[in-house]
């Protein structure tokens, strides 16, 4: 019998398959490796900060700094690059550290302070986005030869599509956000803090290095999409990636994952962004439809989503409630 | 948190935020000696403080809203995207050659309409508020978008533009309806028992219910008067550029408002609000970005201001600070440690 745990995401799954088969019907060009390996490459630096959006999201928290942190690395790496003759990956270690620190610093303040995370982010918002301001209001082009060599390395499937390195590091980025999540401590923590901070707390669970250690892989994911985003791109600019965090969300939600905390897997993560990336390319393809219509698509699947946790989470109290016997309202 | 007792007067509560006001205006002075001097040409009043008065008034209608929603221990995300549906509604009426007055109504019905979704999701489907207007916020620009058909929607209606670029008796009209709206709901909640029980769910919703609160249909009604205030601000702005923007038109006033709000003194956790605080708090932002302006600082500098300026206030607002404050203070600390921890039990 099927768990009711794993229905989001099986529901996930299906939604994905549905929209796949209905893309594949009306275009059946859209069948082919070239829109699969395209799909991941460019959503990879989506995919990369939706994980840490997920970690973030199942302890019960939210995190509305990235797009901000996503366009503060790739300003960073732009200007270091062009002010600086160090390499760049010595470069992307540099950010990797500063933005993981940023998110820490976020968790702590989280933590110690007891505000809401909401509040914190958003101040961790305006922060990275004006410090990103500060460096460069330009775009800035990255010309540097490490870049051209990463960016020409892909696989090329016999059907003809490319699977670049950025959507590899994407898959990759989820196949250990899922060890983490499901195989290791911390994940286990992250799962408690977000069922409840009181019992977490009785449980054992340290919730000052685990709420810092949720926002620093937040932060720090940030960081390693704002890397792909630069490599997708070849260029800094401060305006970039405004609202990446809300179409982080919505991936993190349409995936299966509970907004209360506590509950969803990484994976249907991962199938929120390809039903996402999905829709903007049938809307590509179609050519008629106007792309705002994706906004429009991409919020009522989120609201379809919501109704659906709920409708789960109300079952399930009833039927604790039939099974206690008890009346007592949750 | 930060007020006192309840018998203390409007002013003790309000004191804190204008000093903050009296520095801002402070410093604008300094940079710019004149600031106050307001002239009066072709019939209108021109000046600095006439600036700020008037560009603050998208922020502080959506302070009004959002203080109340707030209060109620809610959020509303979705005040950016509905300011721009609701430019486009106004735009699209009369351009499709409606009147003036019909175009405002419809604009007002469509934002009741947005607040009212958002009310249904929260307080009939118990979605959380981030979550439930996070909704609208994603799917309401390209709402937008489909009334405009992509394009920035421009008009020449002499009324509509009254709205947002005109003046009544010299004063620019923007800032007569932000403070009239301002008053009318001071007094709709403090002279009459709303303003009270709206606190009651803010700070138990359960317990206010079982008291006998139609919570629900309160709930409705204040994300209602949210998207009704959003919408208002979605035509000034509209009437002030004379077109609709569906991408731009109020891109993150959302968080401006929320940030008045909070610097008005209110808890982010529900409970106590002051419509007057968050009202000078969005005069505060316009105070600062006018300082960054006038100053000659490059623009970019205006986030990181805000930025430490929420975290400065996060400092002051946190539990746990005022806690240590208390405990410094008191002569003998007999206060019961878990002294903030019951509104977090409630949220589990």
């Amino acid at each position: 019998m099927i768990r009711s745990t794993h229905l989001p995401l099986i529901i996930t799954l299906a939604t994905f398959v549905l929209a796949f088969a209905l893309c594949g019907y009306a275009y059946p060009s859209m069948l082919s490796t070239r829109v699969v390996a395209n799909l991941l490459t460019d959503n990879a630096f989506l995919g990369i900060a939706a994980v840490g959006m997920t970690f973030v999201i199942l302890s019960g928290g939210i995190d509305l700094s990235i797009g901000s942190v996503i366009a503060f690395t790739g300003v960073f790496l732009a200007v270091i690059l062009r002010e600086t003759s160090i390499h760049p990956l010595m470069a992307f270690a540099l950010v990797l550290v500063i933005t993981t620190a940023f998110g820490g610093a976020m968790g702590a303040l989280i933590h110690y302070l007891e505000m809401p995370p909401f509040i914190v982010t958003l101040a961790g918002m305006f922060l990275a986005r004006g410090a990103a301001y500060v460096l460069s209001t330009e775009s800035v082009p990255i010309t540097h030869e490490f870049y051209d060599v990463l960016q020409d390395l892909y696989w090329k499937a016999p059907s003809g599509g490319r699977f670049r390195l950025i959507g590899g590091v994407m898959v990759l980025t989820f196949l250990v956000g899922i060890i983490v999540a499901h195989r290791t401590r911390f994940g286990q923590n992250v799962y408690a803090l977000g069922g409840g901070q009181q019992a977490a707390r009785l449980m054992g669970v340290p919730l000052a290095s685990t709420t810092i250690g949720i926002y620093a892989i937040s932060g720090g994911l940030a960081g390693l999409s704002g890397i792909v985003f630069s490599l997708y791109t070849s260029a800094g600019y401060s305006l970039a990636t405004v609202g990446v965090e809300l179409d982080a969300i919505a991936a993190v939600v349409i995936g299966g994952t509970l907004l209360t905390g506590g509950y969803g897997f990484v994976a249907g993560t991962f199938f929120g962004i390809l039903i996402m990336g999905l829709i903007q390319t049938y809307i590509v393809f179609d050519g008629t439809l106007s792309s705002w219509w994706t906004k429009i698509v991409i919020g009522g699947l989120l609201f379809a989503f919501i109704l659906l946790q709920k409708g789960l989470t109300w079952a399930t109290q009833a039927r604790q409630r039939t099974v206690t016997g008890s009346a007592a309202p949750s | 948190m930060l007020m006192p007792g309840p018998k203390s007067s409007v002013l003790s509560r309000i004191t804190p935020q204008l000093i903050i006001l009296g520095v801002a205006l402070l410093l604008n002075v300094i940079v710019l000696p004149d600031f106050f001097h307001i002239d009066f040409r072709n019939g209108r009043m021109f000046g600095n403080l006439i600036d700020v008065l008037n560009r603050g008034a998208p922020v502080a209608l959506l302070a009004i809203g959002m203080t109340l929603v707030i209060a109620t221990r809610g959020i509303d995300l979705s005040v950016g995207a509905v300011m721009a549906i609701s430019g486009a509604v106004a735009a699209s009426m009369v351009v499709d050659g409606h009147g003036w007055g019909t175009a405002l109504l419809a604009a007002l019905a469509t934002g009741g309409l947005c607040g009212m979704w958002n009310g249904v999701l929260v307080a009939v489907l118990r979605i959380q508020p981030i979550v439930a207007t996070l909704v609208l916020m994603v799917a309401g620009r390209g709402i937008a978008q489909l009334i405009t058909e992509g394009k920035i929607l421009t008009f020449m209606n002499e009324g509509l533009i009254h709205l947002g670029a005109g003046t009544i008796a010299g004063v620019p009209t923007p800032i007569l309806i932000w403070i009239v709206l301002g008053v009318l709901m001071m007094l709709a909640v403090r002279r009459t028992a709303l303003g009270m029980l709206i606190e009651s769910i803010g700070i138990n919703e359960r317990s206010s219910r079982l008291a006998g609160i139609n919570s629900r249909v309160l709930l409705i009604c204040v994300y209602l008067v949210s998207g009704f205030c959003a919408a208002l601000a979605g035509v000034i702005v509209a009437a002030d550029i004379k077109g609709a923007d569906a991408n731009n038109a109020g891109l993150w006033l959302e968080l401006d408002a929320i940030l008045a709000v909070v610097i008005g003194g209110n808890s982010l956790l529900g409970g106590r609000f002051s419509i007057l605080a968050s009202l000078i708090g969005a005069l505060i932002i316009q105070s600062v970005n006018s300082v960054i302006l006038l100053s000659g600082l490059p623009p970019e500098f205006n986030l990181v201001i805000k930025a430490l300026l929420i975290l400065a206030i996060l400092v002051i607002q946190s539990p746990r600070i005022s806690y240590l404050l208390y405990m410094l203070r008191a002569t003998e600390p007999r206060q019961d440690p878990g002294q903030s921890k019951p509104k977090e039990e409630a949220a589990q």
